[in-house]
């Protein structure tokens, strides 16, 4: 099935504003986030585990155990600065 | 108050126009709280000569909806507006502002602190610094999850600081 994931502020600067990728049923956030790392270069150096990284699916933050669908919108950020 | 309770967008605002709006037709208004935060010429030791504020456009109006879903729930407010900018700001342009409007003080306070210490962690913007030194991203602060914390909301926004070995 296909995700659409969206990058912002920093990790935007380094992969772009996003794709359509293809993942497997039933996948988490985390897994994504893993599929991600596994391209080694500049994905795997932002999105690197133990490096702050917030995720929202469909719009509305989530953790990494969240189970993304078929059509979902999947963003990865920094932490939020505003205010 | 039947205009829109959030708007993000590019052109600057006048709070006190906003503050009139919201309470205009309201005759239970007692109290009106505002807060506009703005553009520093220094931050964490670095002058600044502009700045750039990127949002997740959707996302952004959805969260703030729902912090003043909350902020209703939680206190008895009559009515609150949240501006904030996105794009290039100067040295002390207005950034943001949230105004809330009830009956007597005391909640318009809260409501309004309440929000600002949502949006500080829940929101998705994020600015970024112009300085002498070239461009940097602004850091989360663990003071702003500090202060929603006081409130029952766990943030995790501020990445945990890693002690020193």
């Amino acid at each position: 099935m296909k995700v659409r994931v969206r990058f912002f502020a920093s990790i935007r600067e380094a992969l772009g504003a996003g794709e359509g990728i293809d993942v497997d049923a039933g996948a988490t956030v985390g897994a994504v986030r893993d599929a991600l790392i596994a391209r080694g270069g500049a994905h795997a150096a932002v999105l690197a585990r133990g490096r702050a990284l917030r995720c929202a699916l469909d719009q509305v933050l989530c953790e990494e155990t969240a189970t993304v669908a078929d059509g979902s919108e999947l963003a990865f950020f920094p932490p939020v600065t505003g205010g | 108050m039947a205009g829109p309770r959030v708007t993000v967008q590019t052109a600057d605002f006048d709070l006190a126009a906003e503050a009139a709006a919201l309470r205009a037709g309201d005759g239970g208004v007692g109290a009106v709280a505002a807060f506009i935060g703005t553009v520093r010429d220094r931050n964490d030791g670095h002058g600044i000569d502009s700045m750039e504020l990127e949002h997740y456009p959707g996302m952004t109006e959805r969260a703030i909806e729902a912090m003043i879903d909350e902020a209703q729930r939680r206190f008895a407010i009559r009515g609150a507006r949240v501006i904030h900018r996105v794009g290039l700001l100067q040295r002390q342009d207005q950034i943001m502002m949230v105004a809330v409007t009830s009956a007597h003080r005391g909640e318009a306070f809260q409501a309004c602190e309440f929000l600002m210490d949502y949006l500080k962690t829940q929101a998705p913007f994020w600015k970024k610094e112009h300085t002498p030194e070239g461009a940097r991203w602004v850091d989360a602060r663990s003071s702003d999850d500090a202060a929603i914390a006081r409130w029952g909301i766990t943030a995790g926004n501020a990445p945990p600081v890693v002690p020193d070995p």
